[in-house]
C-alpha cells in the first residue's frame, strides 16, 4: 500500500519522535510513505486564528502538491489534518475562489488512528504483536483536532471516538472508560498563558488518575507535549506519561522499548519501561 | 459583562455583512447555553461564549474587539460542534481576531497575538515553523525572557528543538500566500 504523507512542523521539532514511529510502523506493516516534495506549514492555528486567507492557501498549497501524487494522504497531527480537511473542503467547493482551476482529486485526508483503526490494518497489526502491554490500564487521549469540527474533520464519533481504544487493546493494553478523552488541552494558548494550559491539562491528568489510567495515549503532538510539559507545575499530578499510539505500536511489535524514544519523554516513561523489562510477559510470536 | 447597555447605532453593517459571507449565522441562536457550558476557558472569558454571539448578532464589534475572550479562545470547535443551530462561533472568534488585528485595536491579551505573530513570522521566513526562531521572537516581544526557560532547556536537551531552520525550496510561494495573495479583492 501506498500513501502520501505529510509530517508537518511538529514531527519535524518537538515530536520528532512520533514522525520515527509512524514511519518505524508503517515500515513494519508494508506501508510505503511518499512525503509530499517541499511541503510548507499548514499555518497551525495561528494563521487560520488571525488570518483567514493565509489560513487557507498555506494548507491549499500543500493539497494540490499531494494531488500530483494522487495517493491518499496519512496525517499524524491532529491540527494539520484539521487544516487540511478544511482546505479541501474550500477547494471542492469553490476552487475558483482560491484561484485553482480545477481540483478533482480523489484522494482522501487520513488522520491517523483513524488509519490505524481500519480492521484490516489491526489485524496486520495483532498478528505483529511480540510482547503485548500486560493489561497497562491506559486513558485514551484525543483532544480537539482530529474530532471537531466534524462538519470539517467528517469524524463519524465526535463525541465517543473510540479508534485509540481499537488500537491499544489489539496491542494488549487497557483502555480505562473516563471523562476527558476529548477535552482541549490549551492548545497555543500554553505559551503566552501558561496558567490556563496547567489548570486544563490538570484537570484531564485527574480525571486519567481517577479512572485509574497509569499513562496517557494520543495521536495529537500538541497534546502530547502540553499534557507532559505542564504536569509538573501542577499539584498531585506530574508522573502521568503521555505515549503516542505509534510508539506503543512500535514496542509491542518489536518487543523492545528503545531509549531513544524513552529519552524522548519529559515524564519519566517508567510503567512501559517496566513492562518491557520484565521477561515474563513475552507472548508467542506470529505463526 | 458589566455594561450590557447596547443601543442599535452602534451596530456594525459591515461586520454584520462580513459574517454573513463566512456563513456565520449569529442570528440563529436561541440562547441555550451549550456553547458556553462546553468551553474549556469559559473560567478566563470576560464576555462567555454565548453573550459573545448575542453581541456579534447585535452587531457589536467594538465590545468583541476590545474583550479578552477573542484572544483567549483556544479554537478547540467545542462550541460551534456543540451548537444545535451549528453556528460556527469558532468562526466568528477567527473573525473577530483577525479584525481586531487589521484595525490596530490594542488587544486585551498582548501576548497572545504576539505569539500568533512570531508564529507565523516563522512560516514567512522558512516555509516551516521553526521553533527555536519562533520561540526567541516571541521571547524578545513579549519581554517574558524567563517563563519556561528549564522547559526549553530540557526539551533542547532532548534534541526537540532544532538548532537551524529547515527552508523549504518554494519559499517565494509562501512569501506570495503573505503578501496577501487573495486580499486584493478585500476580503
Ligand atoms: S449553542 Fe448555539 S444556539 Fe446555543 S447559545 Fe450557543 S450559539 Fe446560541
Ligand atoms: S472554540 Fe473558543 S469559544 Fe469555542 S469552546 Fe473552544 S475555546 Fe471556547
Amino acid at each position: 500500500m501506498k500513501l502520501s504523507y505529510y509530517p508537518g512542523c511538529s514531527l519535524e521539532g518537538t515530536a520528532l519522535d512520533y514522525d520515527r514511529s509512524v514511519r518505524d510502523v508503517c515500515r513494519a506493516l508494508d506501508i510505503d510513505l511518499l512525503e509530499i516534495p517541499d511541503w510548507n506549514c499548514c499555518g497551525a492555528s495561528s494563521a487560520h486564528m488571525t488570518d483567514h486567507e493565509i489560513g487557507m492557501r498555506l494548507p491549499i498549497r500543500n493539497l494540490l502538491l499531494a494531488a500530483e501524487i494522487g495517493c491518499d494522504i496519512l496525517v499524524p497531527c491532529a491540527a494539520c489534518y484539521q487544516r487540511l480537511k478544511a482546505a479541501d473542503k474550500a477547494l471542492r467547493t469553490d476552487p475558483g475562489f482560491w484561484d485553482v482551476a480545477r481540483f478533482s482529486g480523489d484522494f482522501q485526508i487520513v488522520h491517523i488512528s483513524s488509519f490505524l483503526a481500519r480492521p484490516e490494518i489491526l489485524a496486520a497489526i495483532e498478528a505483529r504483536v511480540i510482547r503485548n502491554l500486560a493489561d497497562l490500564p491506559i486513558a485514551c487521549y484525543y483532544g480537539c483536532l482530529s474530532l471537531r469540527n466534524p462538519r470539517v474533520t467528517d469524524a463519524p464519533r465526535w463525541e465517543m471516538p473510540t479508534t485509540l481504544e481499537s488500537i491499544v487493546a489489539a496491542i494488549g493494553a487497557r483502555p480505562v472508560a473516563w471523562s476527558h478523552r476529548t477535552e482541549c488541552c490549551s492548545g497555543s494558548l500554553t505559551m503566552a498563558r501558561p496558567d490556563i494550559s496547567e489548570k486544563l491539562v490538570g484537570d484531564i491528568v485527574r480525571a486519567a488518575k481517577r479512572a485509574g489510567a497509569t499513562a496517557m495515549v494520543t495521536d495529537c503532538p500538541m497534546c502530547q507535549a502540553n499534557v507532559e510539559s505542564r504536569q509538573p507545575a501542577v499539584e498531585g499530578v506530574g508522573d502521568m506519561p503521555v505515549f503516542f499510539v505509534t510508539e506503543l505500536i512500535e514496542a509491542a511489535m518489536s518487543g523492545t522499548y528503545p531509549s531513544k524514544q524513552q529519552r524522548a519523554h519529559l515524564v519519566p516513561p517508567g510503567v512501559l519501561t517496566g513492562i518491557f523489562s520484565a521477561s515474563t510477559m513475552k507472548k508467542e510470536g506470529p505463526a | 459583562m458589566d455594561n450590557t447597555c447596547i443601543s442599535p447605532d452602534e451596530r456594525s453593517e459591515k461586520f454584520l455583512r462580513k459574517l454573513k459571507d463566512r456563513n456565520i449565522d449569529v442570528q440563529a441562536c436561541y440562547q441555550c447555553g451549550r456553547c458556553s457550558s462546553g468551553c474549556p476557558v469559559g473560567d478566563f472569558f470576560d464576555i462567555n461564549v454565548m453573550e459573545a454571539v448575542r453581541l456579534a448578532a447585535y452587531g457589536q464589534e467594538e465590545k468583541l474587539l476590545n474583550s479578552h475572550t477573542i484572544w483567549l479562545c483556544a479554537a478547540c470547535e467545542t462550541c460551534a460542534t456543540r451548537c444545535p443551530n451549528e453556528i460556527e462561533i469558532a468562526g466568528l472568534m477567527d473573525v473577530l481576531r483577525e479584525l481586531a488585528l487589521r484595525r490596530g485595536i490594542a488587544p486585551a491579551e498582548p501576548r497572545i497575538p504576539l505569539f500568533h505573530q512570531a508564529m507565523l513570522g516563522s512560516i514567512r521566513s522558512w516555509g516551516r515553523a521553526w521553533e527555536i526562531g519562533m520561540i526567541g521572537n516571541y521571547k524578545i516581544r513579549s519581554g517574558d525572557l524567563m517563563g519556561d526557560m528549564r522547559l526549553g532547556l530540557s526539551m533542547f536537551m532532548k534534541g526537540k528543538l532544532k538548532l537551524l531552520p529547515h527552508s523549504i525550496k518554494a519559499k517565494s510561494e509562501v512569501k506570495e500566500i503573505f503578501a496577501g495573495k487573495g486580499k486584493e479583492y478585500d476580503r
